[in-house]
């Protein structure tokens, strides 16, 4: 947990930020809307005796009391999803509408990506991009399993992702979920840590204000991009958004989020961001039983 | 198809989508089933309304997987993967995905095998067993009741009295 140290003058109860990291995280799965609504997801974890306990800021998400929730029947029909709580949140915060056209530039393994599909009514078209081809099989695996039919799968480096192989030039709305160095899955992956260095960090940085430039470059104007990472490194969050609004027609705006959160940061050691980034979201261990997660919303201007 | 017509039909691309053709007078591809080909085939099989199928398109990569997709997109179309994969044509018996019939499988009325809990329970973890069943030999939809509501399960082949679970290695599940 040392490299946590340099965020002590930044977290709220650092204290209870560390124990929480040191705890294992519970089982959490997202309802699937396109095979079952929530009444007959939960109504089949009934049947079968799985006790459960839904989140209260989105019903969808489930807390399930197994230790194997992919053994159960709910899983096998695709009813449920294997989602941790917290990675459901910025597909809520894209806010995808049926019949428009979505951007997941990173979306391997698919969980943020067949979400998106549900909140759409698998009505539209979501376009599952990621840069490893590897990982692409674990994107397709979950799609198929979920029943989602209106998405597409590109292999591709988002940083310069061409529109051309589709009818149409730019996208309603683009989810950044950008690789990160996932300080906040530290309570499911203890290795989380490991590789950590302030130098990865910056390499990070540099790939995800390119991916996020290039993300509100495809998205039309007045369109949403939604920028989100697993980790908790302002270098990684604020000062990524900052460069976006820096360099592209873009501003941040602000979302109601349903969970104990604390506002995006308006400095870091010497540098200072945009007021606005206050509107963003970082969701830590200890609020509400989670991982961490950062989020941000932005609309794409003239 | 006659001789003539057929030497002005190009090879499938594996690397590449195309769109399925309206009817097979629309083929442009050596092999390619049409549209219609598919829509009948369910409807015949299993009485899938052809309606359940209007807002996608359908389409094949790689000989005779079909992919059924309901977002945009122009033909051909070089990319990993759109919609799902439904059916596999090119072999004597057509043969529809498990995934596919999962998601669409509740619109069948006929080759429709109801399992109890124990059976499904088999069936699922991908064990053939011996049962009852006097419809049409071949491919079937496998399904059991959750929640007072049937649901199905995935295809099975049935032949000479055994039901033979086609659920794939990696969708296997202990229950």
């Amino acid at each position: 947990m040392e490299p946590f140290e340099r965020y002590r003058p930044i977290i709220d109860d650092f204290e209870a930020f560390l124990a929480a990291c040191e705890r294992p995280l519970g089982n959490a799965v997202r309802v699937n809307t396109i095979k079952a609504s929530p009444e007959r997801a939960t109504a089949a974890l009934e049947e079968d005796d799985v006790a459960y306990e839904q989140a209260e800021w989105n019903p969808r998400v489930l807390r399930l009391e197994t230790d194997s929730p992919g053994s159960t029947w709910t899983s096998f029909h695709g009813f449920t999803h294997g989602q941790e709580e917290v990675s459901a949140v910025p597909p809520v915060v894209l806010d995808p509408q049926p019949g428009e056209r979505v951007w997941d530039c990173c979306a391997a393994p698919g969980g943020k990506a067949t979400q998106i599909a549900a909140l759409m009514d698998d009505r539209g078209t979501v376009v599952a991009n990621d840069n490893n081809l590897g990982r692409i099989s674990a994107l397709r695996f979950n799609a198929e399993r979920l029943g989602a039919t209106s998405l597409a799968v590109t292999n591709d480096d988002a940083r310069n992702y061409s529109m051309k192989r589709f009818p149409f030039d730019e996208f309603d709305r683009t989810l950044v979920d950008a690789p990160c160095s996932c300080e906040g899955t530290i309570r499911k992956n203890p290795d989380a840590l490991d590789n950590w260095s302030e130098g990865h960090i910056d390499t990070i940085a540099g790939i995800q204000k390119g991916i996020l430039r290039r993300a509100i470059q495809t998205t039309r104007e007045g369109g949403t991009v939604v920028y989100s990472t697993c980790t908790f490194a302002p270098e990684e969050n604020e000062a990524v958004v900052q460069h976006a609004i820096d360099e592209e027609d873009c501003r941040v705006v602000d979302f109601d989020l349903e969970m104990e959160h604390a506002p995006g940061l308006t400095e870091w050691r010497d540098e200072a961001f945009d007021s606005t980034l206050e509107q963003a979201a970082r969701i830590y261990p200890h609020h509400n039983d989670t991982g961490g997660f950062f989020v941000a919303k932005l609309e794409v201007t003239a | 198809m006659s001789d003539d017509s057929s030497a002005d039909l190009r090879k499938n691309d594996g690397q590449q989508f195309g769109r399925l053709p309206e009817t097979d007078a629309d083929r442009t591809v050596e092999g390619r089933v049409s549209r219609a080909a598919v829509v009948d085939y369910f409807e015949d099989r299993f009485a899938i309304p052809p309606g359940t199928f209007d807002d996608y398109t359908f389409w094949e990569k790689g000989a005779g997987k079909i992919w059924l997709y309901s977002g945009e997109a122009d033909s051909p179309l070089e990319i990993e993967a759109i919609g799902m994969t439904c059916l596999r044509t090119r072999q004597e018996h057509w043969k529809p995905t498990t995934d596919f019939v999962q998601r669409f499988g509740a619109h069948a009325s006929e080759c429709v095998i109801d399992l109890d809990r124990e059976a499904a329970r088999r069936f699922a973890a991908g064990e053939d067993q011996e049962l009852e069943w006097d419809g049409d030999w071949g491919y079937l939809i496998a399904a059991h009741t959750v929640v007072g509501e049937r649901e199905p399960l995935g295809i099975g082949l049935y032949v000479h009295g055994e039901l033979r679970s086609m659920v794939p290695k990696g969708r296997q599940r202990e229950l």
